[in-house]
């Protein structure tokens, strides 16, 4: 069967998702922050939701979220996205309302938001990007950095002697009785892509229906900071961050 | 009964990242030599006699990039 035989609008099963706009992304060739964002985007618009749903934006790699998913948005200042979302959602309660953050926004600067938000259990969906580094200042090290990686202020490997320990916030938040749905995820390949699609989805209805704070670990790499090729940090993500960063719910209730 | 597919890419926004070439299982895609105004190869079939239409390679662009199109046969 010839190629132009198949390439009909009647035979079209995948294509670019009509709630991300016409902007070409800023970000690196092959940064998991592309895929998270289709994801979003594909969540809402199965779920019907675009003229209902507000994100806020990190500073960080994502600070130009607002311009690649066609929804409402506010931009945080650093690391206190949480904060923003519980005033959205609690002016706007009918709101679908999530925050997108790397873990140096979420996890250093942002820690004290992020916590009080998930233990007052506020009806809102937290992503975590996790690629293990400030990716947007130049890769140096984040409290997610893995112990023994390389960063730009981590020369010789991060040495918890120095610098502590990795920090695993998706379980310390996974104890806050605020939380109802606590998962770590990841998008390097098909499946997990669509795992991770279907955690979305999970979490927005969980906001629908009350059930407290939805906290999304996307477990991401940052090919640029880490100074390997797309397809290399992807396979380093999984020999070197899937072992620490287990990836799996971590409660569902 | 058998699947046939077919990609399109959209060829300027491609970034050639390679993430849909290793996510292939029917090794259907490659890069060309030439590039697109920003300087990147692009992906493209270069076996489509092979592509099934499985969807895996658009699931993972992270830029949104590739249709994918399904008969069967
Ligand atoms: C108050 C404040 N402190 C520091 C910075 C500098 N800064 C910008 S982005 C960033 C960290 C970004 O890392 P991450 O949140 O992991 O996002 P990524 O770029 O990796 O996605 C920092 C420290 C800032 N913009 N504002
Ligand atoms: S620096 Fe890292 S996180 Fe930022 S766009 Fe590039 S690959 Fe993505
Ligand atoms: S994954 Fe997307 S951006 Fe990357 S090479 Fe393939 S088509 Fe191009
Ligand atoms: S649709 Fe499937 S078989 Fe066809 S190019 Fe994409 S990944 Fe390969
Ligand atoms: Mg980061």
């Amino acid at each position: 069967m010839d190629v132009k035989d198949i390439i009909k609008p009647e035979n079209k099963v995948y294509g670019k998702c009509p709630v991300l706009t016409e902007r070409v992304l800023h970000y690196c060739p092959g940064c998991s922050h592309g895929t998270i964002h289709k994801l979003l985007a594909e969540v809402i618009q199965e779920m019907g939701i675009q003229d209902k749903t507000i994100a806020i934006s990190p500073v960080g790699c994502a600070v130009f979220a607002y311009n690649y998913i066609d929804i409402d948005w506010q931009q945080a200042p650093h690391g206190r996205a949480a904060a923003l979302a519980t005033g959205a959602k609690r002016i706007c309660p009918d709101k679908y309302v999530f925050t997108y953050q790397g873990d140096g926004d979420l996890s250093a600067i942002g820690t004290a938001e992020t916590i009080h938000a998930c233990n007052r259990g506020e009806n809102i969906v937290i992503i975590l990007v996790n690629n293990a580094i400030y990716g947007m200042t130049g890769g140096q090290m984040s409290p997610l950095t893995l112990e023994g990686q390389v960063t730009s202020t981590t020369p010789y490997g991060r040495d918890i002697a120095l610098n502590g320990y990795p920090l695993k916030i998706t379980n310390l938040i996974a104890q806050l009785d605020g939380t109802c749905y606590v998962t770590r995820q990841s998008v390097q390949n098909a499946a997990a892509v669509r795992k991770t699609k279907k955690a979305i989805r999970k979490a927005f209805e969980n906001s629908a229906q009350k059930k407290g704070t939805s906290f999304i670990e996307v477990v991401s790499s940052c090919n640029s900071g880490w100074k390997l090729s797309p397809v290399d940090a992807n396979k380093w993500m999984e020999d070197n961050m899937f072992p620490f960063y287990e990836l799996g719910d971590l409660k569902d209730k | 009964m058998a699947m046939k597919g077919a990609i399109v890419v959209d060829r300027e926004r491609c970034k050639g990242c390679g993430v849909c070439i290793v996510n292939c299982p029917a090794k259907v895609i490659g890069l060309t030599k030439e590039v697109n105004s920003k300087g990147y190869p692009m992906s493209y079939m270069a076996n489509p006699e092979e592509c099934t239409g499985c969807t895996n390679c658009a699931t993972v662009c992270p830029d949104s990039v590739i249709t994918v199109y399904r008969v069967k046969v």
